[in-house]
């Protein structure tokens, strides 16, 4: 079993900002535009390098998802930035009408997802953007474990041709994907190969996942622990693998359990591969205030709940045979 | 070679024949609205825009670029893109149909030459605009963008985050038009909730206005001309257009009972006669 430790621990924002400066400096194409939360997205470093390419649009959201689609006529590729819940609930038919169906070439990039917002509360802290992003034709959604991940993610997702959800988040967060890993989008990474289950993870949770790998492993459980960056497309060819392998499913995201990664792997397996499956998730509630850890305590979505559903998937598993 | 009024008016009334036979062949469509608007789109693409019909590029660098916010009112738009070269006339007969280009709202999902972004649910052509203005600028294409709104799309919020804005970040290479013929489904607008003093709204907001009737050839080709002049002055600039609904067919006119509802055969006749064919129909 590969070990995985960290040095430190960053925000994945920090890694969409110093993504976002790199491609400023590659691509004299990449705009950015930022509803009022530059600081909190981490675009400030993009803003004072190239002032000319970034635009500032003021709490208007709905505005500045039309403009973005606009400049990409013309052959911009705008980078879109706010709060999650901003970048999708608050302006959904923007997105459907004016980037989706009208296929634009507009990254959306959204901060703040999830639970671990923390003390802001359930106003801000949106559990469905993948939901409604992944149901869009043609959206590509993307949710990065870790500030490494994530800066990989925003340069690769410029050469895409085509619209992208973007999500990531607030807190300080281990940083144990290597530096210089490349990012494909639509390929899932294998970070422990495994017999006995297979541990779907997405965003914060990985990291989750893989603590609840250890105590596994220590309780003699062989534990195959996959990022699904990409929810959309998913890597359908790497899930069935992995589940011929093990027989039995944990999906772990910090999300609803309707319409989220979980769903998605569900979907796939009972076309594909009927398997056993328990969902680590928000279960139909909102979030509410409080620290990152304690919340992902109360809504059950710690490395414990983990843990706990590998044991309940596997007994299922068992009475199967 | 810029056209006489003369000549802009048999397009416009060849346009307002295709509009009255797209919506009742496959009886279903807007009619009202875009008879309003014949007289506008004919000036803007076949005297005012510098384009290219063929081959259409969706970047539309140094071409003048043109969007409609208001979508339902495709006919006329789609008739004026067939009548300038987009796409054939014959196309024309696809309207609403299964497995047309022509959708009920126009649309770049099914690569129909001319448009660039999907609209039907209103309010959100104006940001699109100013978004492709921009990527003008940072082009260093003097070339212009126009956009046409209906009055009553105005209530939809969006429109005036975007007015907002262009006004603050000086997006001075935009033309907006407002099609204010004061008519939407439910009523007048002024009853169904009333825009108020529309140009001291837009002039509050830092716009550089100007007013037309949009159902006079000679006016629309002379202020448009007028607001080309006043662009690149800091400002972007709005129309405030004064159609009538239903412009040129006698029972359809001034009333909102024509906004989304197609004639029937003995309606279809009566409107034809009133329209004599002047291009050749499709």
């Amino acid at each position: 079993m590969k070990k995985y430790t960290y040095t430190e621990k960053k925000d994945t924002r920090s890694g969409f900002g110093a993504g976002l400066l790199e491609l400023g400096k590659s691509n004299p194409d990449v705009v950015a535009l930022c509803a009022d939360l530059t600081g909190s997205l981490k675009m400030d470093a993009f803003q004072k390098a190239f002032p000319e390419r970034f635009f500032q649009c003021g709490i208007a959201e709905a505005n500045m998802m039309g403009i973005a689609a606009g400049m990409t006529i013309g052959g911009k590729i705008p980078f879109t930035g706010t709060f999650a819940n901003f970048s999708t609930g608050r302006v959904y038919d923007q997105i459907r009408q004016s980037i989706a169906y009208s296929g634009k070439n507009v990254k959306i990039c959204a901060s703040h997802a999830g639970l671990t917002l923390g003390e802001d509360g359930a106003t801000h802290q949106i559990l469905e953007d993948i939901g409604l992003m992944k149901m869009l034709p043609g959206m590509v959604v993307i949710n990065p474990c870790d500030y490494n991940q994530t800066k990989a993610a925003t340069i690769a997702i410029a050469k895409h041709q085509g619209p992208v959800y973007l999500r990531f988040g607030r807190p300080s967060w281990p940083v144990f994907i290597p530096e210089n890993l490349p990012f494909e989008i639509g390929k899932a990474l294998i970070l422990n190969e495994g017999s006995d289950v297979s541990i779907f993870a997405t965003g914060h949770l990985v990291w989750k996942a893989i603590q609840a790998g250890e105590q596994l492993a220590e309780m003699g459980i062989s534990a195959e622990i996959i990022n699904i960056h990409t929810i959309k497309p998913l890597d359908e060819k790497a899930v069935i693998q992995s589940v011929s392998k093990t027989g039995c499913v944990v999906t772990a995201e910090e999300h609803q359990l309707n319409g989220g990664m979980g769903d998605s792997i569900c979907q796939l397996l009972s076309r594909h591969l009927p398997t056993p499956v328990e969902m680590v998730g928000v279960n139909d509630s909102f979030g509410e205030s409080g620290t990152p850890e304690a919340l992902l305590v109360k809504y059950g979505l710690d490395s414990k709940n983990i843990v706990e559903a590998v044991n309940r998937v596997m007994q299922r598993k068992k009475a199967l045979v | 070679m810029l056209m006489t009024t003369e000549q802009l008016q048999k397009i416009s009334t060849q346009v307002r024949r295709d509009i009255v036979r797209m919506v009742h062949a496959h009886q279903s469509g807007h009619p009202g609205g875009s008879l309003g608007c014949a007289d506008f789109l004919t000036a803007l693409y076949f005297n005012s825009m510098k384009h290219q019909p063929s081959p259409f590029s969706m970047d539309g660098k140094g071409e003048d670029l043109f969007f409609l916010s208001n979508g339902h009112i495709s006919p006329v738009w789609y008739s004026v893109l067939a009548r300038s070269g987009y796409f054939p006339v014959s196309e024309l007969a696809t309207f609403r149909a299964i497995n047309s280009r022509l959708q009920g709202h126009p649309t770049t999902h099914e690569g129909l030459p001319g448009v660039r972004m999907s609209s039907g649910s209103l309010g959100q052509g104006l940001s699109v605009a100013i978004g492709a203005a921009l990527s003008k600028k940072l082009n260093n294409d003097a070339s212009l963008v126009y956009s046409l709104h209906g009055d009553g799309e105005l209530q939809e919020g969006q429109n005036w985050e975007a007015i907002m804005y262009a006004a603050a970040k000086k997006v001075d290479n935009l033309i907006a038009t407002v099609d204010y013929n004061n008519q939407q489904i439910d009523g007048t607008v002024q009853d169904v909730l009333s825009l108020g003093n529309l140009q001291a709204k837009w002039e509050a907001f830092g716009w550089d206005v100007l007013k037309m009737n949009g159902n006079d050839t000679e006016e629309i080709v002379q202020t448009l001309k007028k607001a080309k002049e006043h662009t690149g002055k800091g400002k972007p600039v709005v129309i405030l257009m004064t159609t009538v609904m239903g412009y040129g067919v006698d029972f359809m006119m001034n009333s909102h009972k024509w906004h989304g509802v197609a004639p029937n055969d003995e309606q279809l006749q009566k409107a034809l006669a009133q329209l004599p064919e002047t291009l050749g129909d499709y």
